[in-house]
């Protein structure tokens, strides 16, 4: 038994797994990758230290940095975490693999992941024409209409990014737009975007690859099929807190309540980053939540030896 | 006689960065195309590959469209 597991491998598990090895604290870091969301950010300027620097690169010296401590914490990539129950005397974690691990103490740092819109054809067609990547995907789709669906910041940023090479962009979004004021008003100033508003998307249609996108007007209820060759999908991001569920209530965002200790009520189980009810979602508080729950568990399990 | 991985990219795409270097890591020779610059190879990865997301990674017949390390490790025989 490990006196404590660290499921998430992102930025506020791996500064946890190094604070973990600073008090000597046999653990274990469990993980489906290393880096999580900290990868997928492009450019991170307000990380302190680095005026600017790629996600990518900061969590390889993340990682680096975690990988001085080899005695103190044994690093399990691959594996995602299904399942965290309680056992006597602690926790068990189960993963997709069917593995078991037991520790006395559990800290929960797994992130979040895109939001999906859960309709016809948007598995089928994910890769031939449905993106979850604006910055990715963008330039595939020069001179090809396409629609953009969301009204929160990403979603006009993916259309201020898209009216400059795609033919034409429809911005589709379930509610009023919700971005920053400067960012709306730049959309609205394209003269090839087309707004749609309190509309839902019913359908990706699409043989091999996206053909169209059927959408809904809330209030009249009157469909409409936009043309369209790519979807830009980006309606948020859901935390990756089924694992839990049986343990704590999530709260109405699905997140795990955590308390300025990143306590969660159960005692020895912990919570830090995306995946809690810590409002502010950016790699540097992500980090000093990691760092709050170890010093936190580490209180925790000297309680417990005593 | 050596393989030919060709893999198509953009280059602010994190997901082609994690796959060039899985491929580095691991002794495998590619060759890339920047799809933002090079008009022909976009038009390639549409046609022949059926892609229309990056990284795509094309040998021996496979495509693979994103970058999903367990498949490729298993696709490349790794």
């Amino acid at each position: 038994m490990y006196e404590l597991i660290i499921i998430g491998g992102g930025p506020a598990g791996m500064t946890a797994a190094v604070y973990a090895a600073r008090k000597k604290i046999n653990t274990l870091l469990l993980s489906g990758d290393i880096g999580g969301q900290g990868l997928t950010t492009w450019l991170v300027e307000n990380y302190m230290g680095y005026q600017f620097i790629e996600g990518r690169e900061l969590m390889q010296k993340f990682e680096e940095q975690v990988k001085q401590f080899p005695t103190d914490v044994k690093i399990e990539v691959g594996k995602k975490a299904e399942k965290l129950s309680g056992v006597e005397r602690g926790f068990e974690v189960r993963t997709d693999r069917g593995e078991t691990y037991q520790a006395k103490a559990v800290i929960v740092a797994t992130g979040k992941r895109p939001r999906q819109l859960n309709v016809p054809g948007e598995k089928e067609l994910l890769g031939r024409g449905v993106t979850y990547c604006a910055i990715c995907d963008g330039p595939i789709f020069a001179d090809v209409k396409v629609a953009v669906i969301g009204g929160g910041n990403s979603a006009l940023e993916a259309a201020d990014d898209m009216v400059k090479i795609a033919e034409h962009v429809y911005l589709v979004s379930l509610t009023p737009l919700i971005g920053d004021p400067i960012l709306i008003d730049k959309v609205k100033s394209a003269n090839n975007l087309t707004i749609f508003l309190e509309h839902e998307v019913l359908e990706i249609k699409g043989k091999n690859s996206v053909e169209g996108v059927r959408i809904r007007n809330l209030k009249s209820k009157k469909e409409k099929v936009l043309e369209v060759g790519g979807i830009f999908i980006e309606i948020g991001l859901i935390p990756n807190s089924e694992l839990v569920k049986e343990l704590v209530t999530l709260n109405r965002l699905g997140e795990i309540k955590v308390d300025c200790g990143n306590e969660t009520g159960v005692p020895g189980f912990f919570a830090a980053g995306d995946v809690t009810s810590v409002p502010d979602k950016q790699i540097v508080v992500a980090a000093g939540e990691g760092a709050k729950a170890v010093l936190q568990a580490h209180r925790y399990l000297q309680r417990l030896s005593k | 006689m050596a393989r030919e991985v060709k893999i198509y990219t953009t280059p602010p795409c994190p997901y082609c960065k994690m796959a060039k270097k899985f491929l580095d890591d691991n002794g495998i020779k590619y060759q890339e195309f920047d799809i933002t610059t090079d008009k022909a190879a976009r038009e390639e990865m549409k046609s022949k590959c059926n892609s229309l997301a990056v990284p795509t990674i094309c040998f021996d017949g496979e495509v693979l469209i994103g970058f999903n390390e367990a498949e490729l490790r298993e696709k490349l025989g790794l």
